[in-house]
């Protein structure tokens, strides 16, 4: 009774939960991010005092001191210190790499996508495709790698098909699940504001399943980049998984590790692509920013 | 106080008729029957509430005549039309705001225009206009994620006034606010009413909000879902909820409610929309 009271005498003024949030101060915002990189450091330089330690406690041989590795990379990078095979020849290994990974990735999302789209809109392509992308889902890539050479011969095909095959799943079946689960309100508001057919699908579908897309897009990302490594190992002279093989061949420890961390690092940086542009159209989501 | 308009015999055409209107249920268990009987007909302008406790099937009914659900038996007319689909000329605002998450409050807005292919600059100059009418222009940009309960709905109104509906389909819509924030908008819907000159089909359990918006209560029971009784609201607008004869329609109104849950009755299960 008293609410409606107060109501009547103060109509003019805004109810108390009618405010907007508040933006968090700028400054605030960057020193909260110094601290989450501060935070993400301390692990890993820890790691590496560690792995300094234990190389001299034990004197193995076997594993480079985290020094070496920094020269190894400097000279894989730039040259100048060993002057082998492999100096300054960075550029040449992430580029092909790079091309199989986006040439894997793309096609499992031009595939993925419109595949996943389908599936996740018509009960009777589900019915059909079902059953047997089930029963190859759970296949591990690496048993595709005999085949796959016997297909696409020793070389890069083979290891694009093999990035597109880990990729393809986590795309699709997300897409899938996105589409189908799209908020039945929102089709019942489209509906009643006279939108059908194709435009429901653009207006609608598509962007409400675009934060599930996405997610499937980095987890097919991240499986891109672990079986490049996979790939590279069937036989091609050129790529960063290749370099790893050739350094276990050669012994050459420092080579392996250098790779490993180029590998991890690449990943990251293209990870945070994915992220930039993942952040930039779920903008209107708070809660699907990475 | 109250008096049955179910069934007019004036030959008026009614812009809603519902006549004869059953509506069941299929499941594992058997059939569940949620209507049963329906007859209402709605005049042009008319702010009617649908009035029921959970479980008596007013908001299938307002579902039916939305479009989103298919009478078993009887008819639903619109505009002396059966109703087969959702269509813009009923607009309808959700107890859950159903916004769309990756528009503005601006693009939301304009969303009926935009499908109805109007040009851009019409659209703009209509959302203008109803992000303006339901006080949101300094939200313009925001996001629903960014809005409070209260303005997510208002957003929803503007939403359905801007594509030009003329019937407004409400399935208890402030349920979900803060007693304040009911008022106000309550407040604003009435201002939005009277300029607009819509139809209004208000679902609601609170007796209250009833009696303050409505020209006519159709309050319903449960167990099929029927139409208990129909009656008009006199009262001046606008509203003085502390008044005497607001209070005598307000106990009115509460004991056929109440008459309705006399103890010993099946309970239902749960309301069916």
């Amino acid at each position: 009774m008293t609410n409606e009271v107060t109501i009547a005498t103060q109509s003019q003024t805004v109810a108390p939960g009618d405010t907007a949030p508040a933006q968090p101060a700028l400054s605030r915002a960057i020193v909260r991010r110094l601290r989450q990189i501060g935070l993400g450091l301390i692990f890993p330089l820890a790691l590496i005092a560690f792995w300094e330690a234990m190389v001299r406690w034990t004197g193995t041989r076997l594993i480079p001191p985290p020094g070496d590795v920094l020269t190894m990379m400097w000279d894989f990078a730039f040259g100048g210190i060993y002057e082998d095979a492999f100096s300054a020849s960075l550029p040449i290994h992430l580029w092909v790499s790079l091309q199989r990974v986006y040439g894997g990735f793309l096609a499992a999302a031009l595939i993925g996508i419109p595949l996943g789209v389908a599936l996740g809109r018509s009960a009777l392509l589900r019915a059909m495709l079902d059953p047997t992308l089930s029963l190859l889902r759970p296949v591990p890539v690496t048993a595709w790698l005999p085949l796959s050479m016997i297909f696409f011969g020793l070389g890069p095909k083979s290891a694009v098909f093999l990035v597109f095959l880990g990729a393809f799943y986590p795309i699709l079946l997300n897409t899938v699940f996105g589409v189908k689960s799209v908020d039945e309100r929102l089709l019942e508001a489209a509906a009643m504001l006279g939108c059908k057919g194709s435009q429901l699908f653009r207006s609608v579908v598509l962007p409400a399943a675009t934060p599930s897309i996405f997610n499937g897009l980095r987890l097919g990302h991240g499986f891109a980049w672990i079986l490049i490594v996979v790939g590279e190992m069937t036989g091609v002279p050129e790529g960063l998984g290749a370099v790893i093989m050739d350094g276990r061949t050669l012994s050459r420890t420092d080579l392996v590790i250098t790779g490993m961390i180029v590998i991890g690092v690449t990943g990251y940086l293209s990870d945070r692509l994915i992220v930039l542009l993942n952040n930039r159209l779920l903008r209107w989501s708070p809660q699907h920013h990475v | 106080m109250s008096d049955t308009k179910t069934s007019r015999t004036d030959g008026r055409t009614p812009i809603i008729r519902i006549a004869g209107l059953n509506k069941s249920f299929e499941s594992d268990t058997g059939t569940f029957q949620a209507l049963r009987g329906i007859n209402i007909d709605i005049d042009r302008g008319e702010f009617v509430c649908l009035l029921g406790a959970s479980g008596c099937g007013k908001s299938t009914l307002l579902r039916i005549i939305a479009g989103f659900e298919t009478a078993s038996g009887g008819t639903a007319s619109v505009f002396g039309r059966p109703v087969d689909a959702p269509g813009p000329d009923r607009g309808i605002v959700f107890q859950d705001y159903a916004l769309f998450p990756w528009l503005t409050v601006h693009e939301n807005i304009a969303f009926g225009p935009k499908h109805a292919g109007m040009g851009s600059k019409e659209v703009k100059r209509i959302a203008d206009k109803f992000t303006e009418m339901v006080g949101l222009t300094a939200f313009t940009n925001h996001y629903p994620s960014q809005l409070s309960g209260g303005m997510k709905q208002r957003v929803a109104i503007a939403r359905v006034l801007a594509n030009d509906t003329d019937i407004l389909l409400m399935d208890e819509p402030f349920g979900a606010l803060d007693a304040l924030t009911r008022a106000k908008l309550q407040e604003e819907l009435l201002d939005i009413w009277q300029q607009t000159k819509l139809t209004v089909i208000f679902v609601t359990h609170s007796v209250e909000e009833a009696v303050v918006l409505a020209d006519r209560i159709v309050v319903m029971s449960a167990g099929p879902g029927r139409v208990d009784c129909d009656m008009a609201v006199d009262l001046p607008r606008p509203r003085d909820v502390s008044s005497e004869p607001f209070n005598a329609v307000r106990r009115t109104v509460a004991q056929r409610l109440s008459s309705n849950l006399a103890p010993g009755r099946r309970l239902e299960t749960g309301d069916a929309a």
